[in-house]
């Protein structure tokens, strides 16, 4: 309720027309300083877009957007630039890191929101809270030292001998690759995925569930027929919440990928990233084209989360209102 | 008959089956999270000795050295942010909350959600783009203000719904005593949401407190020390993820050492707050 409406509330607002001119300077002054601030969020966006294009006008003006996302060169030393090994990266690793991430964080949902008792729901989402607390950077260097040792033995020599007649696993298993990569993001984006989900199988109302059950269904099948059709929207909506999150996620990745700018069908390959490629080369860069084409590379990987996350915010927001959780 | 037992049983097992494996994705999760957490804990502490917290770092190849530059830069670089964040954020909550339009407030709401949404290495060549080429020089203000940017956004959404939790009689009763508007709000409904507010700026010194990517060509690191906000700085976890690529092992163990201090500091936060707003709310 704003403050507003109180007085429009008041017994005594009829007669005056409740509003600005009852304002004190005030009360004006106040209310300007909280739009000013208010509205310096909508320009720190619009400033963001436009300082970016500012600055790989070098690179458009020299490989135009086409060639730009389809070529995969990318030579500091001759100044040419492509984008396709970087958005490829970005799109593969986020790809593993869902299929990964889906199942799990679907089932966790499904345990803290139907099944389990107040207590141990409690404390299940506060745990899962904290795993989505823990710094990128500490997951990097935990995939880098524990995890990715594992990866390359056994868990792809495994893959190697088994399944190798797919191109997927094939080469030599390197352990820094796509496949840690993937992991490493669903690790990072499990959190969010659960508790978005989690929060819009709550918003169900419990008559559904009463009925289902009231005909004999097993509880699964209240959950399975009824719980989760119900809430699809939300659901794809947090699915989608967390893909924003793996397609931008920096430090884990670039610590795990490998940083090997090609094109390759094997998940054991190292590879690259939008973002894990600004992060290792950045700083380093110089030459305006270089660097345009480094932020030319923020600006893409911008326009693909702006695109996911306003999809996601559209689904979410139907489904469990305003409030999203996880936040 | 027969048949219908059949299916009885089936769709029994298939539902314990279904169930158990929900629980054991919740478990799954637990299990991740013990792993880093316990790892990180028992590396660190093997690490850790007063020379890390006191020393400065030391050049390639000389043993012990610490990271006191570092540490002294995350607590300069985060301060700075919630300098420049905590007035944006929070009157822009009360904007949101107390005064916008439905229209307007849902458009800024929406500015809010896409800004947070916004990849953080992506905020740090915007930081790049407007203070540091133009400056010619790394510094902890370009630094400081990407945090910031990062920080807006989750300080206005939560303080927003915390003013949104303050019931109207508390306005009604406000201004019912002669007061202004602005009075009211800064007096009375303010502080009637100062946990949820303080909780939600907490969180966000939480996550930029761990933030790597926006640093990385903002801050830069220095290995001269703290200098001033003009130039280049160091910070925990620019430090973190410069030694675990470094070949040397015993930078490695540093990075294991600063690993263990930023997550007691971030973990540590995160559960204060928790506790303490779920006990008032409760």
């Amino acid at each position: 309720m704003k403050i507003d409406d109180a007085i429009a509330r008041s017994p005594q607002s009829g007669k005056k027309q409740a509003g600005s001119s009852e304002k004190s300077l005030g009360d004006r002054i106040f209310f300007n300083t909280t739009a000013f601030f208010a509205f310096s969020i909508v320009l720190i966006l619009v400033g963001l877009v436009i300082a970016l294009y500012v600055d790989a006008v070098p690179a458009i003006e020299k490989f135009g957007w086409f060639s730009f996302i389809s070529s995969i060169e990318w030579d500091p030393v001759n100044d040419i630039f492509g984008a396709l090994p970087a958005i490829y990266g970005t799109l593969l690793s986020s790809a593993i890191g869902l299929i990964i991430a889906i199942p799990i964080s679907l089932g966790s949902a499904i345990f803290l929101a139907e099944l389990a008792p107040a207590g141990i729901r409690r404390a299940g989402s506060f745990l899962i809270e904290m795993l989505a607390a823990i710094p990128s950077v500490i997951i990097g260097l935990w995939g880098l030292f524990v995890m990715v040792p594992v990866i390359r033995d056994p868990v792809e020599k495994w893959l190697g001998s088994n399944l190798g007649f797919l191109p997927l696993f094939q080469g030599p298993p390197f352990g820094v690759g796509f496949l840690s990569a993937g992991i490493i993001l669903a690790i990072m984006i499990i959190p969010i995925i659960t508790a978005v989900s989690r929060e819009v199988m709550r918003a169900v109302p419990n008559t559904q569930r009463e009925a289902m059950l009231a005909l004999g269904a097993t509880r699964w099948e209240t959950i399975f027929r009824v719980v989760l059709p119900y809430c699809r929207s939300g659901l794809i909506g947090a699915i989608i919440l967390g893909l924003g999150r793996a397609l931008g996620e920096t430090m884990a990745v670039t610590m795990v990928i490998g940083n090997e700018y090609r094109l390759t069908d094997s998940l054991f390959s190292p590879g690259v990233t939008i973002a894990s490629k600004i992060a290792s080369e950045f700083a380093e860069a110089s030459g305006d084209v270089y660097i345009g084409s480094l932020v030319q590379l923020a600006l893409v990987l911008f326009g693909i989360t702006l695109l996911v996350n306003v999809i996601a915010r559209l689904l979410v927001w139907r489904m469990a209102g305003n409030k999203v959780a996880g936040e | 008959m027969k048949m219908t037992e059949v299916g009885y049983i089936r769709r029994k097992l298939t539902n314990s089956l279904m169930l158990g494996l929900s629980g054991i994705a919740a478990a799954l999760c637990i299990i991740i999270l013990a792993l880093i957490l316990v790892h990180t804990l028992i590396q660190g502490i093997s690490y850790m000795n007063p020379d890390f917290l006191t020393q400065p770092a030391k050049p390639v190849g000389e043993a012990g050295g610490g990271m006191r530059d570092d540490i002294l830069g995350t607590i300069i670089l985060v301060a700075l942010a919630s300098l420049i964040a905590l007035p944006v954020g929070v009157l822009a909550g009360v904007f949101l909350a107390e005064f916008g339009s439905p229209k307007v407030a849902s458009a800024v709401r929406f500015a809010a959600d896409i800004l947070a949404g916004v990849p953080s290495i992506v905020v740090g060549v915007f930081a790049y783009a407007i203070l540091v080429r133009p400056m010619h020089s790394y510094s902890a203000l370009s630094a400081g203000v990407a945090l910031a940017i990062i920080m807006i956004p989750v300080v206005a959404r939560t303080a927003e719904e915390s003013l949104r939790l303050v019931p109207n009689s508390m306005r009604e009763a406000a201004l019912a005593l002669g007061i202004t508007r602005w009075r009211a709000v800064l007096g009375v409904v303010i502080p009637g949401a100062i946990t949820g507010i303080v909780t939600g700026i907490m969180l966000a010194v939480a996550r930029v407190a761990g933030e790597t990517a926006p640093l990385l060509f903002t801050a830069l690191g220095n290995a001269f020390g703290v200098q001033g906000l003009l130039h280049p700085i160091g910070a925990l976890p620019l430090q973190i993820y410069r030694y675990a690529l470094s070949p040397y092992q015993d930078w490695q163990q540093q990075a294991w050492a600063a690993a263990f201090l930023l997550v007691i500091l971030v973990l540590g936060i995160n559960i204060i707050v928790r506790w303490v707003s779920g006990r008032k709310s409760m």
